[in-house]
């Protein structure tokens, strides 16, 4: 014989009780809010196994679908052991709401039991991770077609929109790319002068700040600045459009997306990054010429005649000839998420985070590399 | 009938709201009543203000005079986002589903269970299932991301959300909106069969003319910012208001009664 099995019946919270073995009385308040205590009880109830089991319902003052599942679930599990179930006392709502659980259990249970296999999941993670590749490739190939066109004819080119770009892209980065350059060369300078003063090699500040910021540093900070600021642009601008079919749109003219929309940004971007590079060069090196001339005593004029001997013109044309290559990768990350938005506005937000993140490993990637290649030549 | 109508509890009561947007005047004066276990309905033309008076109802927008109480609360109260008792006794379905791109379907009905009440994983599961079922989406849906689903489905998806509480009120925003007529004549009939099952009172914002003739108990009718009438589609439809006239007997208001009239005589 089965103990009494009580929950707390005070209060608002539903609660059962197994009255002399074969009677399960319901009380309180089975709401979403309240039927947690019950829940739990019943769940660790131990069912008489067989024979007959009466459900008290009278006792039920409040009811929503959240306990009549529980309340189905038990007699669900009750039945399960062999137990005849019957349910009485609940008024005439409260038996409606237990019939439309029961008239929809099976329908339930398969949706319970609908989950993604961890393998199905897998296996269309890794599909999906071929297909993303395939299709940057297509695309790559599918810019670099369009270019050969407007290679061979460049009145095919949008000039106007390619000079839009440049505006945005370009000219209205000069601020924020010379501020950052700026106290990038500050921070470089600080940080040298400590180590420099130590063994009294004042003017290496130099060759410090002069070959870092030009060969690695200013590109790489103009290339992960646009990246961030152009980049996702473009990502969204495209997605955008994309969603709201106005690339469809101009398919049906016979217009090609990639002409007029990713042309002209790469070319925008192929010519602003060198320029914006040598701007950020400038600016640099002139942040570590206020320090050198503030902590270390290296005077603007022994610093420039200093850095004329010390840096080469192959560091600064290292530095300027990634720019392009960078901008390349910049814009056609940014392009291609954006083409890769499907369905919905949801799915925008998501492919600008990818563009930035993209563009900025493939750029640092390639610049490693360079580096690798550079040491090789000895350069 | 109108009489017994206006003899039980309101669960909203909008008096006197006026909204203005800059220059803008979206709302003159509006008064009206919703009660305990209708389907009621807010009509009207593109940009007569019928959504801005459903997000100040539901306390998304604060009129700029008047005042709005919902289940016997000023709606204004409602903007306090404290996760208040109030907020678990209305459920909202938007116009375009507004699923949360980043959960599952089952994780988008969860929502609510999960922020409001302490019940175990496996009885939210439950939960969510049934409330799955009761929309009539397929087994396969509940694993998928809205992205995966199509309109329709997403909007069944969306009830199921706004129902999962058991809510006293649900507020749907042109809910058969962008549907196919086969579509979106399954999709009243699934209000009428939840409203009547979870024993619920529905206010919705349409301008679908079929979707008022077959599920609307009472309509009020806006149209530059005033209340242009206000009763049942039968009382409108038979006014002799010229903006009614306009609304509800130009060919499609027409054709959306014949149809009515249609599907109910067999019935009688």
């Amino acid at each position: 014989m089965n103990r009494p099995h009580t929950t707390d019946p005070r209060g608002q919270s539903a609660a059962v009780t197994f009255v002399d073995g074969r009677t399960l009385r319901c009380l309180g308040s089975w709401t979403m809010s309240d039927v947690g205590p019950a829940e739990r009880a019943l769940r660790g109830m131990e069912w008489p196994p067989g024979g007959s089991l009466r459900v008290e319902g009278s006792g039920i003052a409040a009811f929503d679908t959240g306990g009549a599942v529980v309340l189905s679930r038990a007699v669900m599990e009750a039945r399960r052991r062999g137990c005849e179930v019957t349910i009485e006392g609940l008024r005439a709502e409260h038996a409606q709401l237990m019939s439309l659980v029961s008239a929809n259990w099976n329908a339930m249970m398969a949706h319970v039991a609908a989950r993604r296999s961890r393998r199905a999941r897998l296996q269309s993670s890794m599909d999906s991770l071929a297909a993303q590749l395939l299709r940057g490739l297509d695309f790559v190939g599918e810019s670099s077609l369009a270019l050969l066109r407007a290679g061979l004819s460049p009145a095919r080119l949008r000039w106007r929109s390619a000079l839009n770009s440049l505006r945005l892209d370009g000219v209205n980065a000069l601020p924020i790319t010379g501020l950052l350059t700026f106290l990038i060369g500050v921070v470089i300078a600080y940080q040298g002068a400590e180590q420099l003063r130590k063994f009294g090699t004042n003017i290496f500040i130099v060759d410090l700040v002069g070959i870092s910021l030009l060969r690695e540093i200013a590109p790489l900070i103009v290339a992960i600045l646009i990246a961030g600021r152009s980049g996702s642009a473009y990502a969204a601008h495209i997605g955008t459009m994309k969603v709201t079919e106005e690339l469809d749109a101009l398919r049906t003219f016979g217009l090609s997306p990639t002409e007029l929309l990713v042309l002209p940004r790469v070319l925008a971007l192929v010519v602003a990054l060198p320029l914006l590079t040598v701007y950020a060069d400038a600016l640099g090196v002139f942040g570590g010429m206020l320090i050198a001339s503030n902590q270390l005593n290296v005077s603007f004029t022994a610093f420039l005649s200093r850095f004329e001997e010390a840096v080469a013109l192959r560091h600064f044309l290292i530095g300027i000839a990634k720019a392009p290559c960078f901008a390349v990768i910049i814009a056609l990350v940014g392009c291609y998420q954006g083409f890769q938005i499907r369905g919905g506005v949801d799915d925008v937000g998501r492919h600008t985070t990818l563009s930035v993140v993209q563009s900025i490993f493939l750029v640092i990637m390639f610049d490693a590399l360079c580096s690798i290649i550079l040491n090789w030549w000895n350069l | 009938m109108a009489l017994a109508v206006q003899t039980e509890t309101p669960v909203i009561e909008v008096s006197h709201v006026f909204t203005r947007f800059g220059p803008a005047v979206v709302h003159q004066d509006v008064s009206l009543t919703v009660v305990k276990g209708e389907v009621f309905a807010i009509a009207g033309g593109n940009g007569c203000g019928k959504s801005t008076l459903l997000r100040e109802i539901i306390g998304l927008l604060a009129p700029t005079a008047g005042k709005i109480t919902l289940l016997g609360v000023d709606s204004r109260e409602l903007q306090r986002a404290d996760g208040g008792a109030l907020h678990r006794r209305f459920g909202v379905m938007f116009q375009h589903g507004a699923l949360f791109s980043s959960m599952t379907l089952a994780q988008n009905v969860a929502v609510p269970l999960r922020e409001h009440t302490a019940l175990s994983a496996g009885l939210i599961r439950d939960i969510v299932a049934l409330k799955i079922a009761l929309v009539g989406l397929p087994p396969d849906s509940a694993a998928k991301f809205p992205r995966e689903l199509s309109g329709g489905m997403r909007r069944r998806a969306a009830l199921a959300r706004a129902i999962v509480m058991d809510p006293e009120l649900l507020f749907l925003d042109e809910p058969t909106a962008g549907l196919d007529p086969m579509i979106a004549a399954g999709f009243d009939d699934l209000v009428l069969d939840l409203k009547r099952m979870l024993g619920l009172t529905v206010v919705m914002v349409t301008h679908d003319l079929d979707s008022l003739w077959r599920i609307a108990d009472r309509v009020a009718l806006l149209g530059d910012g005033r209340l242009l009438g206000m009763g049942t589609m039968e009382q409108l439809a038979a006014s002799d208001d010229p903006a009614l006239r306009e609304y509800f007997r130009g060919p499609r208001g027409r054709a959306a009664q014949l149809n009515h009239g249609e599907r109910e005589s067999p019935r009688d």
